[in-house]
């Protein structure tokens, strides 16, 4: 099971967020605090795997992004690995191209995308396409809301083309 | 206009962003984001908020805690947004509230409502949202809330909707098994879906349920490998292959299952060999998601009944993954080998270099999988070499969770393994000095324990030359000057014990450094409970052996401040040490035997003792008493009471309107019944509740309990009730639900339970074996031993040479199949029985690139001893071993049938049961030593090596 999804910039900046087991605020926190510094001063070539109180952390680096996952210590760490790349790649047949300030900005969406692909920390979708098609369909139904010419997506959307 | 008032709002929060991207300290961050929270607070209070105003609140406040702020001031916000009609809001607020909301807030009762409502809705999406919030947020009390709708939802058009109420349940029984215990077969049905999506999904909750309970699920096996063997195949549609591999992540969840299910059992694993065969064909080694795959079938071959031509693949696969540049695949060849040796062990010497590069590499996450790789392999020839680089590691880093799990890997190692009661207490010595605080409390108590019952079974004079050298060596340690509390427990404790007891040291010696550690480590209770208590004894034993005893000055006064602590425990054990003082010998010596600590105190739990005031009380006309279980009256009430309230006892709170009840009965009876047909009902637990109706107390029957005190007081109950289960168990909250179904549930946490114990107890056992580990390789490497390196008692040489040869490669897992199948003759601790380890092997040498080599190299007679399939059969214990004095040391396997029939019928009478076995020991060892021997001498013979205990298996081999 996955415990939790980090994005973090390389400046340590935290971008994404969300946790499937419970932790507090304050762990939260810290849990942060200590991961960004681990992972962020490990060299380029090393393992994508850190041993962390007991729990694996496999991460992985797009751009200047940091994808890491928290797994139980018996889990693939490999298959991690393929499921942090698979969600990059929908995010990237979502939005074109997935450099930092997109995904910061439009962290809604790519909160939407996440909830298809993962739920309750277990890989829901491996399908690529499907995942496109929900995000999608979502999107469409939102059209019909009036509510949707204030709303930030199309402010990205406008703005990202 | 719309657009750029929106414009306009995200403008701001894209300041905001912008701001604390280029903020250069934490402390300009938070001084940012402090602001932007008191601009959040004021606005989002203000009446009459737009809802695209607010939703964009709502966001700003999501950045706001991520960043690690606190910003519950909003979170009634997102609540409210949930409500909203408009989806765009919802799922917005949805959002919101599943990501600041953890599962045991209060306002999530304010979502339930909402949540039920929308799972009802027309539109898939809503219910989609509402089923990620359920995910999230619905905890074991409100499952019932919504649990109804979620079953239905299974049936679904929308295969994305069936996914998520799959998942919805799996989350359900993650949290609160018993809540979906009548709805496995839900999950089976789900398994046949159309939609590849839902059965993948499907694959999660049955991975859990088969990790809980293998034997229920066996039949699934076919079907298992039939989808796995479709979708090697590629019979997927397209769009779930994934960098040209078909549906890879099905893959590797049907993998691990079948792991599981494989386990121990050869007619399952049969069926899965071509499959997994074809898989490891099929792989695409160059991309990382077929090394993923490939990883997993290693797995699953190390899990399941073993075939030598799968073996093969995975030990090609590993090699493959050791000489990989890329330190991922190396990482996973690592862990990979680490359990492939568990079955093979000949494979980790082609990969000697490979293992030695990896623990030489400045990779810290490889490193440690090495120790874990190493740590696996260890046995008594490379002991040394292992544990005094894990210590030499354990100094070297700072990470305290690992230094705590590395440091108890050194103590378990140098417990199983030691060569040397020195080397025993140096290395534990060095562990106490350099993570003493971290190890765990349980360590320091096993190490005086060691020390106590001793290490040879049948020689005192080595116990107590362990004792003096572990006195010697307290006593130096003693000088240096910061010392963890617990090692100082330890010595206090042994120099209490045993410093003056070989007479090196007088005893106002010992006490003047027990009274300098009281005093050194002042504001430590604990320490100064055991210096106290280890002054206690030292003057009893002085006393006990007629001397005159005078307290030193300096304890004198110790003893003055402590009679006056506020710690009362000080206080207590201060007098007690004044009134024995105070006794004559006798008196001291039965209070204070020497040397008694491994004495068994015998509690007469039928309280005999009392019959005779039972038998006068009785005679006057007193009551006789009736046990609990034969009370009769109550009985059949509390049966029907069960029954009657088994609804009000299943939920704390009460979610249906009151006006439906019908509806609600309906959806609890199917699933009794339907675990009644399933499981066999048990008619007795339930009973112990009906004579303690209103105290609840134990675990089992506080359902019951609840269910007499009837429906208010419910959600109290099961508050307290809940904190009394383990979580780990599926004891259920739900017990009382209907009698039948109630006992069933019992019964399985029982035997889960049990289970456990069982395991626990095999792997015990397995470090009970492990000298005759030692001796193995200790005669396969017979020639290189060094006199050097002799123990300074010297006390076994002799007999050194008379021990037989001890298959050490025994796989762990066959020692559990053996320990399961016989526990009673595996009983005694015999991992005291390590003061055995006299024969030295396999000096360490200087170059320590040798030494490594070194480590990996028995493994390759190993081998040579397997092949030849009549190995060294290994007797239990090391007292059977005495026997063969005539056998050789350096035997080797060409010998082997000798030793076979020599084991064929060893004389059970020769127990050599050292003075510290126990009783139980004895007793479950004696009658049947001799037969059950020779079965675990045909075991062995056969060189079995499945991966995990299972008794089917064991007939199969035993016939």
């Amino acid at each position: 099971m996955i415990h939790f999804v980090l994005l973090i910039s390389r400046q340590g900046k935290v971008r994404l967020t969300k946790w499937y087991s419970t932790y507090s605020q304050k762990e939260r926190t810290k849990v942060i605090r200590e991961l960004s510094g681990v992972i962020l001063t490990r060299g380029p070539k090393l393992c994508n795997f850190v041993e962390w109180r007991g729990l694996k952390v496999v991460y992985k680096r797009y751009a200047s992004l940091y994808f890491c996952m928290c797994i139980d210590p018996d889990g693939n760490e490999l298959e991690i690995l393929e499921i942090i790349h698979h969600y990059v790649e929908v995010l990237d047949r979502y939005f074109g191209s997935v450099i930092e300030l997109t995904s910061l900005i439009i962290c809604r969406k790519a909160y939407y995308i996440l909830d298809e692909i993962l739920i309750s920390g277990e890989l829901q979708e491996p399908g690529k396409r499907t995942i496109v098609r929900a995000v999608a369909a979502q999107d469409s139904l939102v059209e019909t809301v009036k509510e949707q010419t204030g709303s930030i997506s199309t402010i990205i959307a406008q703005a990202s083309k | 206009m719309g657009s750029q008032g929106g414009f306009y709002q995200s403008k701001e929060f894209l300041d905001l962003v912008k701001s604390i991207g280029e903020a250069r300290s934490k402390a300009e961050e938070d001084r940012i984001v402090l602001g932007e929270i008191d601009t959040l607070k004021r606005r989002i209070s203000e009446p009459d908020i737009p809802k695209r105003k607010m939703k964009e609140y709502i966001i700003r406040l999501v950045y706001v805690e991520m960043l690690g702020h606190d910003a519950s001031f909003g979170y009634i916000h997102a609540v409210k947004m949930t409500h909203d009609d408009s989806l765009l809001v919802k799922r917005t607020g949805y959002l919101a509230v599943t990501l600041f909301l953890n599962e045991d807030h209060d306002l999530i009762i304010l979502i339930v409502n909402t949540i039920q409502k929308d799972l009802k809705s027309d539109n898939y999406l809503v219910v989609c949202a509402a089923l990620n919030a359920v995910c999230k947020l619905i905890n074991e009390e409100t499952i019932p809330a919504v649990l109804p709708q979620v079953v239905e939802l299974l049936a679904h058009p929308k295969e994305a909707v069936r996914k998520k109420a799959i998942m919805a349940l799996h989350r359900f029984y993650q949290k609160s098994p018993s809540s979906v215990s009548h709805l496995v077969s839900n999950f089976r049905k789900r398994l046949c879906d159309n939609d590849p999506g839902v059965m993948g999904a499907t694959l999660c909750p049955l991975f859990d349920l088969i990790t809980i309970d293998v034997n229920s699920y066996k039949d699934l096996v076919i079907s298992f490998v039939s989808i796995l063997k479709q979708v090697a195949e590629r019979r997927l549609p397209k769009a779930y292959d994934y960098h040209q591999m078909p549906a890879p992540f099905i893959q590797i969840k049907l993998l691990k299952i079948l792991a599981l299910l494989g386990s121990g059992d050869k007619q399952a694993s049969e069926n899965m060999y071509t499959v997994v065969g074809d898989i490891f064909r099929k792989c695409d080694s160059s991309s990382n998601i077929g090394n993923a795959v490939l990883y997993e079938c290693i797995c699953c071959v190390s899990s399941i009944y073993p075939n030598p031509k799968l073996l093969e693949s995975a030990a090609d696969a590993i090699s493959r993954f050791l000489k990989s540049d890329s330190h991922n695949l190396r990482y996973m060849g690592i862990d990979a080998l680490g359990r492939l040796i568990k079955i093979s062990p000949e494979i980790a010497e082609q990969h000697q270099l490979a293992v030695i590069d990896c623990l030489e590499d400045p990779d810290d996450t490889l490193k440690r999988k090495t120790f874990e790789l190493l740590y696996k392999m260890t046995k008594s020839t490379n002991v040394e070499v292992i544990v005094d680089r894990m210590i030499d590691y354990t100094i070297s880093i700072n990470d305290n969770h690992y230094k705590t799990e590395i440091a108890s890997r050194c103590v378990e190692l140098a417990e199983q393994f030691a060569p040397s009661n020195q080397w025993f207490i140096q290395t534990m010595n060095k562990v106490f000095e350099h993570a003493g605080d971290l190890v765990n409390i349980k360590v320091a108590h096993n190490l005086m324990r060691l020390i106590a019952e001793g290490f040879g079974e049948d020689d005192d004079t080595a116990d107590s030359q362990l004792r003096s050298s572990a006195v010697d060596s307290y006593l130096h340690i003693l000088g240096e000057p910061k010392l963890p509390s617990v090692f100082l427990q330890v010595i206090c404790w042994v120099l209490g014990e045993y410093g003056t007891a070989d007479g090196k040291y007088s005893a106002s010696f010992i006490t003047g450094k027990l009274c300098d550690v009281a005093e050194a480590y002042s504001n430590d209770e604990t320490v100064k409970a055991y210096a106290v208590t280890a002054l206690m004894k030292i003057y009893a034993f002085e006393i006990a052996a007629g001397r005159k005893v005078d307290m030193l000055p300096e304890c004198q006064s110790l003893m003055e401040e402590f009679l006056a602590s506020h710690s009362t425990d000080l206080q207590q054990r201060a007098y007690e040490l004044q009134a024995v003082i105070g006794l004559d010998a006798h008196a001291v010596e039965s209070i204070m035997p020497s040397d008694a600590s491994c004495e068994d105190i015998e509690v007469d739990k039928a309280l005999s003792f009392l019959n005779g005031y039972i038998q006068d009380s009785i005679e006057k006309g007193a009551q006789p008493y009736i046990p609990e279980s034969e009370r009769s009256g109550m009985l059949n009430i509390s049966k029907f009471r069960n029954q009657d309230h088994h609804e009000a006892s299943s939920h704390g709170l009460r979610f249906e309107a009151y006006e439906l009840p019908k509806q609600t009965v309906q959806s609890r009876i199917p699933p009794a019944s339907l675990a009644s047909t399933e499981l066999v009902p048990v008619p007795e637990p339930m009973y112990v509740s009906e004579s303690y109706p209103t105290t609840t107390v134990s675990s089992a029957s506080s359902d019951a309990g609840s269910t007499e005190l009837k429906l208010r007081l419910d959600g109290v109950q099961k508050k307290w009730g809940r904190q009394t289960h383990s979580p780990a168990t599926s004891t259920s909250s739900t017990t009382s639900q209907k009698t039948v179904n109630g006992i069933t549930q019992v019964d399985g946490s029982n035997t889960s339970n049990s289970r456990t114990r069982e395991t626990y107890e095999s792997r015990k056992q397995q470090v009970e074996i492990t000298p005759e580990k030692q001796k193995l390789a200790a005669s396969l490497f017979g020639g290189s031993s060094k006199t050097e390196k002799k123990p300074a008692t010297g006390h076994k040489i002799s007999k050194s040479s008379s021990y037989m040869v001890e298959k050490s490669h025994v796989p762990k897992s066959s020692m559990e199949i053996a320990s399961e199948k016989k526990a009673p003759i595996q009983q005694p601790p015999d991992l005291l029985d390590f003061g055995e380890p006299t024969v030295q092997s396999n000096a360490p040498s200087v170059d320590p690139f040798k030494e490594l080599e070194g480590l990996l190299e028995p493994t390759t007679e190993v081998a040579a001893a397997k092949n030849h399939s009549s190995t060294a059969a290994a007797t239990k214990s090391p007292d059977i071993m005495g026997l063969y004095t005539e056998t050789p040391a350096g035997i080797h396997n060409k010998d082997d049938g000798d030793i076979l029939s020599g084991l064929s019928n060893p004389p059970g009478t020769h127990m050599l049961g050292g003075t510290t076995r126990t009783q139980v020991a004895q007793s479950s060892k004696g009658p049947n030593l001799k037969d059950s021997l020779q079965k675990d001498a045909l075991v062995r013979q056969m060189g079995v090596t499945p991966s995990s205990p299972n008794p089917i298996l064991f007939k199969d081999l035993l016939g």
